[in-house]
């Protein structure tokens, strides 16, 4: 049940999603116009507007040159960007498209044409080549070395080491054999060596390679419940600042002013939020985006939001806090007997162990000077659960080493005639969560070794920042309370839970759940499947159960624990982008007010020209100042849109007035800038 | 200006604050049915209520029974007021011989006393009898008040719950306001008025011989009962046309310092009650804070720009040419520009001076607070549940960057909530602008205004304004009972009240339904510094910018016009 180390390979494990190409920007140029059909606009009320307002533009413009009323070129320039606020709006979305559908492509051609085995009579052995779509659920196929497997199953018999990097990435293969964690395999990838006989558990098209196309690709792409709350707070405001400009008509006619349809129109798309109208689905895509480069797949959008609002992170002790393995950190020799002679009696006794912990204490003899090589001739006494020692005997002595209690009975003495000094060094290791070994040279007791589950550096730093951000940490360990106690206070974490079961699991979940937090985890087990569906996000690891890939609303490529922390962080940026465009968009719109306003009235209240704070030169360079600014503020945040604000783990007071600062008031001042310098432009070039 | 001024509105606007804040702990209890000291009294006359009708004070209902509830009630309210007013004819009480009122105007009327709004189309000694004064409208300005309070009662009871099915009992909040709260406070009041020489009889006049020796006669009212209720539950209608500038009504310093105080008391305390109902008292203390900031600079700008000369008088060479026309010289600038941004930031439509004869950017700056939704504080418990919402749209606009969904005093905002938050928010620019745009189109409307340009655009819209508000002051200047103005203002004021409050009932409904999360470090800061500046940011920028254009062609272009008169001088 474990996944055999295999030499790692040279190059670097190809990523689904890579920068722009290119082609890729090309592609969404292409798609930019073919979004302007208003029918695909219809689930953006802003941008479907100001679509609205540029035809109407238009329309003016052509009758201005047609009818010879006045001059067509104020309202063919008011109309040309208006179109381009509509595309620019359009490649955003395009764009962040574009590297989800160039994985997808990459995915699919690695979708097998090939023909499966079909095993009809399992006695008799008889196969029947059968195409992989007509498989049926429950089926049994065999996939021999070089075969694709065609489909998502369950391995009944047989071990093979499969590679997966058509799903993964990682091209060295892994172990898959029948029955535990490890019996799943994925439709796409390669059996390179043995066989395996396969039960089907998908039906062709809905396999876990195919649900991984309709996610990169965002044809399953759904508006999250935040995305939806903001469309209608977006298309609110519209219809405010509809009501704002439809009614100035009255107004403006009862100071005797005749108002251009025009201008007001550019007013209306001044005023309406198209920054994050047209960016917000972007922010979107982009977020799924930064969770697929680092190799985790997300069902939905809605699961990468809820990321983001995590309070509780379960994390699995072994493999996410500390290293999994126990290791050697002393050895305390018994009164009477010198420091090297316990340490060479506990080399000794190791030498010939290979298990993790056996070669830690060789490597701990080695850092004191230690150099030992295996006496030739000896005999290796493995651990075996029964005896629960392992140990050496060459050149007529024998050394041992391993549990306490069944050391002490190899030598003949019980419990109570333990040495006092020895007692309390084992004690005193047990307390803080360590495992004691005793060590004897023939029948001597010689000292004690320390094992130590070793926490991982920099973890506990990382655990402070989570608490900053407000999520608590809770270590999961089947170890006794004492260890489990040792491990989370030398790790930083905010809670533990020892002696877990995956009932315990489940139950600290709802429990958590129940005041009101949401909950992330990871797991790999069937037996994690409850949890990790009752989790509010729930990451599955790729290697894992099929039953636990299934329950979980995300899939980690890369199968390590460790990244349910980077995945609230991308869940945490992209909420964080989605509202730092918000607050600018709105932001903007006071000073669009000043550039405009005094715009349209000034001709019959020249009194009004003391709101022009910005000194535009003339009203109709403010009013176009003012559109091309609104345009091209879209292009200049698509970066910012796709890479996400920089995320900092810091409390939220912090962050928000940092980047209430940043977004808030920058967009309040921005816009001064941007429309005087348009202006600038425009009259220094003669163009209004 | 001088110091005594800055201290007046500084002293009027602080007590109001100081007052509310134990009077909203008690609100609280009573919404809460904890224990006050006066149940040995009225818990017997409550239960008679109770009893009287069948109704289980115990029994939370669902937001829309609720809200169900609250419109029976309040239709039920309307055509009794407006039977009242066309009967009043052949009704008691009637000493001056007033027949009965059109039925425009007693539609106007009937609307008006029921939203809390108290827009008057007509002059109080020459149109009401006293009967239909006390029976009628004080009626209305008790229990109005209260279904304001029931809607901050029910939003609070939603915030403060897990996964509640109801908001709290409507009959229950209106009793338990109107018994324990506002009649209470307003027989206190209302001695204590008397005692400042406001009259309370129910003669239809007196008669004065003149210095000249001529008759005259003076008209006379039960006013300190009414004028109790008038201040305390925000409503504002005056029983006399020149409502507080009147002598009868608003005598001395003193009486006009207990009033203005009164305007903004239970508004505070409405803050209060809301936070110690919803259990979270820090955060409404914000709100309270981003109020109280705003109103204060509403109040400085008006004191300010009242203090500077008037372009008419400084070519008349008046010696001191301040915007003295239309204020009580009893008063003087400062306490007048404190009324007026009390009155005009809390939904009382009462007025000391005229605004029409305010400076362009003084009565500009009256009509702005309006705009901002009658929350600084506005009107009990309407003032602070749109103020929340206020909260909710700024939560939900800012707080995503803290990198969570957002979420408001542990509940989250969620599509629902933000819809009906447009809803309330819309409502009011669409009856605001659109019927005064309507009026400027509607032919024969304008023959209403008494001047032309920006200052008759101020009138035009000030009126709207204030209607949909619920706000009730008039700028002056139009003679609006004519039928159109009297429809068209109706509608807006229903349009402004029940709009709202369907709305914030169904924003109630939603969030009661939901779990209460567990705050965080991770979670939006609502109490500091910070979520105060940001709040004011999103109520100017959500609330007031749809109203510049509007505002520019009126008092904003008019200002400018003076300054160019007052160079040319």
């Amino acid at each position: 049940m474990t996944v055999m180390d295999l030499p790692p390979d040279d190059t670097k494990p190809t990523r689904l999603a890579d920068s722009f190409s290119p082609a890729m920007l090309g592609r969404a140029v292409g798609e930019a116009f073919v979004k302007l059909d208003p029918r695909k606009l219809l689930g953006n009320p802003v941008i479907l507007a100001t679509e609205l307002v540029a035809a109407l533009a238009t329309i003016s413009a052509v009758a201005g040159y047609a009818g010879g009323i006045g001059d067509g070129a104020f309202p063919t320039a008011i109309a040309v960007w208006l179109w381009a606020t509509v595309l620019f709006a359009n490649f955003a979305e395009s764009i962040a498209e574009g590297r989800g559908k160039a994985a997808a492509d990459s995915l699919r051609a690695t979708r097998t044409t090939t023909k499966a085995k079909l095993i009809v009579d399992e006695k008799q052995g008889l196969i029947v080549p059968t195409p992989a779509h007509e498989l049926g659920l429950g089926q049994i196929i065999l996939v021999e070395a070089g075969d694709i497997i065609p489909v998502d199953g369950e391995i009944i018999e047989g071990v093979a080491s499969v590679n997966e990097a058509a799903i993964t990435g990682e091209s060295a293969p892994v172990i898959r054999e029948s029955g535990g964690d490890r019996s799943a395999v994925t439709g796409g990838t390669t059996v390179v060596s043995d066989w395996i006989k396969v039960r089907v558990t998908a039906q062709p098209g809905s396999t876990f390679l195919d649900r991984m196309i309709a996610m990169v690709e965002g044809a399953d792409r759904r508006k999250t419940p935040n995305e939806i709350a903001l469309a209608v707070l977006l298309a609110g405001l519209t219809l405010i600042f509809l009501i704002a400009v439809v009614t100035l008509l009255g107004f403006a006619a009862y100071s005797g002013i005749e108002l251009d349809p025009v201008v007001l129109g550019a007013l209306f798309v001044c005023l309406i939020p198209t920054t994050i109208g047209g960016l917000l689905s972007a922010v979107g895509i982009a977020g799924m985006d930064r969770l697929l480069k680092v190799n985790v797949l997300a069902t939905s959008g809605r699961a990468v939001e809820a990321a983001g609002d995590v309070d509780t992170l379960l994390l699995d002790k072994t493999g996410t806090i500390t290293f999994g393995n126990r290791m050697a950190t002393e050895v305390i020799p018994v009164t009477g007997i010198r420091e090297e002679v316990a340490f060479r009696a506990a080399v000794m006794a190791s030498l010939g162990d290979e298990t993790p912990e056996g070669r830690s204490i060789v490597e701990l003899g080695r850092t004191k000077g230690l150099s030992v090589t295996a006496p030739a001739g000896g005999t290796v006494i493995p651990f075996s659960a029964t005896t629960r020692l392992s140990g050496l005997d060459a050149e007529g002595k024998s050394w041992r080493k391993g549990s306490v209690d069944a050391v002490l009975k190899l030598i003949g003495r019980s419990e109570a005639d333990m040495p006092a000094q020895f007692r309390q060094s084992v004690e005193k290791i047990a307390r803080s969560g360590g495992t004691p070994l005793a060590v004897v040279e023939g029948n001597n007791l010689v000292g004690v070794i320390h094992l130590k589950d070793v926490v991982k550096p920099g973890v506990a730093a990382r655990f402070a920042d989570l608490r900053k951000m407000g999520l608590r940490t809770v270590m999961i360990t089947g170890d006794n309370p004492v260890t489990a106690a040792a491990i989370a206070a030398e790790a930083g974490v905010d809670d533990f839970l020892a002696e877990a079961t995956p009932e315990d699991k489940l139950r600290l979940i709802r429990e958590e759940q129940g005041k009101g937090r949401l909950v992330a985890m990871c797991g790999d087990g069937a037996n994690d499947a409850p949890a990790l569906a009752q989790a509010d996000v729930g990451v599955a690891m790729q290697t894992g159960a099929q039953a636990a890939r299934e329950a979980g609303n995300m899939v980690d490529l890369d199968s390590d624990p460790t990244k349910v922390i980077e995945i609230v962080e991308v869940g945490k940026q992209m909420l964080i982008t989605r509202g730092a465009l918000t607050t600018f968009s709105i932001a903007n719109d006071v000073a669009k007010y000043f550039a405009i306003i005094p715009a349209l009235f000034v001709t019959v209240l020249p009194q009004l020209q003391a709101l022009n704070i910005m000194g535009l030169t003339s009203p109709e360079s403010a009013i176009l100042s003012a559109v091309i600014f609104n345009a091209l503020v879209i292009v200049a945040l698509i970066p910012l849109a796709l890479r996400g604000v920089k995320y900092r783990a810091v409390g939220a007071g912090a962050l928000l007035s940092r980047n209430l600062l940043i977004y808030g008031l920058g967009g309040l001042v921005a816009p001064f800038i941007g429309i005087k310098i348009i202006d600038v432009i425009l009259t220094a070039f003669g163009l209004v | 200006m001088n110091w005594q001024g800055w201290a007046e509105i500084a002293l009027t606007l602080g007590l109001a604050l100081a007052l509310g804040w134990p009077l909203g702990v008690f609100m609280s209890r009573v919404w809460n049915g904890e224990k006050t000291w006066l149940d040995p009294v009225l818990r017997p006359v409550e239960r008679v209520f109770y009893a009287a009708t069948g109704v289980d004070p115990n029994k939370s209902q669902s937001w829309i029974g609720y809200g169900a509830s609250l419109i029976a009630f309040n239709l039920f309210g309307f055509v009794l007021l407006y039977a009242m007013l066309r009967l009043q004819g052949v009704l008691p009480l009637n000493p001056q011989g007033f027949a009965g009122v059109t039925p425009d105007l007693a539609f106007n009327t009937a609307v008006s006393f029921v939203t809390n709004t108290n827009w008057q189309n007509y002059g109080g000694e020459t149109t009401m009898s006293h009967f239909t004064q006390m029976a009628g409208l004080t009626v209305q300005n008790f229990v109005s008040a209260a279904t304001g309070a029931a809607i901050a009662a029910a939003l609070a009871r939603a915030f403060a719950g897990n996964k509640l099915s109801g908001v709290g009992n409507f009959w229950a909040d209106l009793v338990r306001t109107t018994l324990y709260v506002l009649l209470p406070l307003s027989i206190v009041f209302g001695v204590a008025l008397i005692g400042t020489g406001v009259v309370q009889n129910f003669a239809a006049s007196v008669t004065a011989t003149t210095l000249d020796g001529a008759n005259q006669t003076i008209s006379v009212a039960p006013a300190a009962s009414q004028l109790a209720i008038k201040q305390l539950g925000i409503n504002g209608g005056g029983i006399f046309n020149v409502n507080s500038a009147h002598p009868f009504e608003n005598p001395s310093p003193l009486s006009n310092l207990l009033t203005a105080v009164a305007i903004n008391t239970l508004g505070w305390a409405a803050f209060f009650a809301f936070g110690r109902t919803a259990i979270a008292r820090k955060d409404i203390r914000a709100l309270a804070t981003a109020a109280i900031l705003i109103l204060a600079a509403g109040a400085s700008v008006i004191y300010v720009t009242e203090s500077q000369p008037a372009p008419a008088l400084v070519a008349a060479g008046v010696e001191n040419p301040v915007y003295m026309e239309g204020k009580e010289t009893r008063f003087g600038i400062a306490s007048t520009a404190a009324w007026a941004a009390q009155t005009t930031g809390a939904s009382n439509g009462s007025v000391n001076g005229m605004h029409d004869s305010f400076s362009p950017l003084g009565g500009g700056m009256a009509m702005l607070l309006m705009m901002l939704g009658e929350i600084l504080p506005g009107g009990i418990g309407s003032g602070i549940a749109i103020m929340v919402v206020m909260a909710v749209l700024s939560v939900f606009v800012a707080g995503l960057m803290v990198g969570r969904t957002p979420e408001y005093l542990g509940k989250k905002i969620e599509a629902r909530e933000i819809q009906f938050a447009m809803v309330a928010l819309l409502i009011v620019p669409l009856s605001t602008l659109g019927f005064a745009a309507l009026t400027v189109a509607w032919p024969g409307a304008l023959a209403s205004l008494f001047n032309p340009g920006a200052h008759g655009l101020s009138e035009l819209l000030y009126a709207y304004t204030s209607a949909t508000a619920n706000n009730g002051s008039a700028f002056g200047g139009i003679s609006a009972n004519v039928p159109w103005w009297n429809t068209t203002l109706g509608f807006a004021m229903l349009l402004g009240r029940f709009v709202p409050i369907v709305a914030v009932l169904a924003i109630a409904g939603s969030l009661a339904a939901k779990p209460k999360l567990a705050p965080s470090a991770g979670t939006l800061p609502t109490q500091g510094t910070l979520f105060v500046g940001l709040l004011i940011g999103i109520i100017i920028i959500l609330g007031a910018l749809q109203y510049f254009p509007a505002l520019a062609l009126g008092p904003i272009v008019e200002h400018f016009q003076v300054l160019e008169a007052l160079g040319a001088n």
